[in-house]
């Protein structure tokens, strides 16, 4: 990889031992993949993944700077970690700040999560925990180069907004922050950024259920390629394009798609291939989104006691919608609600409102996190019901709970009733 | 008794010897591998509790969430990860991996090693000199 003076200078030490390290990293990462040089990025958004054995440190970074030396730089050699260089924000931790003990969260994560969080915010790595950064003012510009992690956001990040991300890992957002750099290969690159696969919708894919469950199905078939969906009608919200993207980077590895005539570089089918020929044609109609639908629902008993609402988080728009829902109603006793939203736009749910109307109902808004980070979930829970695929597909191998996914509406029904009757 | 030879491009330098576990679906690091053991906890994957720790690990690629480096890197602190690993489909999630595994890794083969390692083969990775050797644990 071709390094500028200024890039030799930081892997030689210029700037500290850390960075030292993160530009190391950065040219193993791009000498493995065949990067010609480095580029600058303008945001950087990384999880928070504790390893619980890191204990907090009283008053001192010491304990910090070897987790984030470890995790975030490849280094088991312990580093003064200094602020960061690149706008960077947390995705997701394992705890809600205020209600991490309905959550279920043990003292010893809780202290762990807190101290990390505050040398977090110390290095100048702001607090947004969300898996949705770019519903927090973390929006990049078409062309803007970014090193983003979160599977779901990517996907939005490089199809939508037109910015340039692969799918970093803890690592190389480590390295991208304290450098404010990432190797110039794969989404960053042109001629990585056209369709595979054309898929011609011949179903009308309306609600933000027949979104997730498109991007479900096409993801399942076409892993890391990239789909050029053609033939929408009706013009998707940014709500439904995040199921839809969060879905395929479960059931696959999506990390861009293409809408003809919705998304800024499928102007026309013909620029979402760049003239070339589709790798093969599939088709989406009905039969597909049923198959998707079915495989979804891991769930036999209908007796539901936990619904998740928010993955990936909820804007104000969802939570607005469900406080209507609620509003002068109770869940169901044994039922638990718990909508996840980043903590900005709960600040802006309770000034509106909507927080006192849903825990009037028996639910919680919860922020920073998701029960499969934290994995945890309301005790005794057996069932649990999603309008998320990401959720319902993960919630199922990790927590091995099985899982109902229908709409919001279904959702919030089987709250309201204890039972699930949501249908295709 | 013959053996193949598959040569490749170097992700990360050194040799190994083992024998192989090959994974023909990808997998995901968060749902799909444990933490702690190693194991493949994905019950929809067909490697479903099996374990890749001590095993020469051969993928077409990642799936899923981004913190699937984060899983390799925990798996190999807690001493479960494999020897090797060899892999067609360059992400940066399955490129990440493949670094903080510390282990010899390989990509960019001449021949499709899903085409010709399976279960249990002894393979021998040079990822140096780019060159994997694989003897059969089966004639076919």
């Amino acid at each position: 990889m071709r390094l500028t003076n200024e890039e030799k200078a930081m892997r030689d030490g210029s700037c500290g031992l850390a960075v030292a390290k993160a530009m190391d990293l950065l040219i193993r990462y791009g000498d493995a993949v065949g990067a010609e040089n480095l580029i600058d990025v303008s945001s950087v958004s990384a999880g928070i993944i504790t390893d619980g054995k890191t204990a907090p440190g009283k008053g001192d970074t010491a304990p910090f700077d070897a987790f984030f030396s470890e995790f975030y730089l490849d280094s088991s050699e312990s580093v003064k970690i200094p602020r960061v260089r690149a706008n960077t924000c947390t995705i997701l931790h394992e705890m809600d700040s205020k209600l991490w003990q309905v959550q279920g969260v043990s003292q010893k994560t809780h202290d762990i999560c807190d101290y990390l969080e505050d040398c977090c915010n110390r290095i100048g790595f702001a607090p947004a925990y969300t898996c949705a950064p770019y519903l927090v003012g973390y929006v990049p510009v078409k062309g803007e180069h970014c090193a983003w992690m979160e599977s779901s956001a990517v996907p939005l990040c490089n199809s939508v907004f037109g910015g340039r991300t692969n799918t970093e890992g803890i690592e190389s957002t480590g390295a991208a922050m304290l450098t404010g750099k990432i190797p110039n290969w794969g989404y960053h690159l042109d001629e990585n950024r056209r369709g595979h696969y054309l898929v011609e919708v011949e179903h009308d894919v309306i609600s933000g259920r027949d979104w997730g469950l498109m991007g479900y199905y096409i993801g399942h078939v076409v892993q890391e390629k990239i789909p050029v969906y053609s033939g929408i009608k009706n013009l998707p919200s940014l709500r439904k394009l995040m199921y839809c993207s969060a879905a395929g980077a479960s059931s696959g590895g999506v990390e861009m798609f293409h809408i003809v005539g919705v998304t800024p570089e499928a102007y026309t089918a013909e620029t979402a291939f760049g003239n070339r020929k589709p790798a093969d044609v599939l088709k989406f109609g009905k039969n597909e989104l049923k198959d998707a639908y079915e495989r979804l629902q891991t769930a036999s008993d209908p007796d539901v006691n936990f619904v998740m609402l928010g993955c990936p988080h909820y804007s104000l728009e969802e939570i607005w919608r469900i406080s209507m829902m609620l509003e002068g109603k109770h869940i169901a006793d044994h039922s638990n609600l718990w909508v996840f939203a980043p903590n900005a736009i709960k600040a802006m749910a309770d000034r509106a409102g909507y927080t006192a109307v849903i825990e009037k109902a028996g639910g919680y808004i919860m922020c920073d996190t998701c029960p499969c980070i934290a994995e945890t979930v309301p005790a005794g829970t057996k069932v649990f019901a999603t309008d998320s695929p990401k959720q319902a597909h993960h919630m199922h191998s990790i927590m091995k709970i099985p899982a109902w996914y229908g709409s919001m509406e279904d959702c919030v029904n089987a709250a309201l009733t204890g039972r699930w009757e949501g249908e295709f | 008794m013959g053996e193949i030879i598959l040569r490749g491009r170097k992700v990360a330098g050194g040799r190994a010897e083992g024998e192989a576990i090959v994974a023909r679906e990808n997998f995901s690091g968060f749902g799909g591998l444990d933490r702690e053991t190693g194991m493949i906890i994905d019950e929809r994957h067909p490697l479903y509790g099996r374990c890749i720790g001590g095993k020469i690990l051969v993928m077409n690629g990642a799936k899923g969430s981004s913190s699937f480096s984060t899983h390799f890197h925990h798996v190999r602190l807690n001493g479960a990860g494999p020897l090797a690993i060899l892999y067609n489909v360059a992400t940066s999630k399955m490129v990440m991996g493949a670094i903080v595994s510390h282990v010899p890794a390989m990509t960019g083969f001449d021949i499709d090693p899903l085409s010709v390692i399976e279960d249990g083969d002894l393979v021998r990775v040079d990822a140096d000199s780019g060159v994997v050797c694989v003897v059969k644990a089966r004639s076919s």
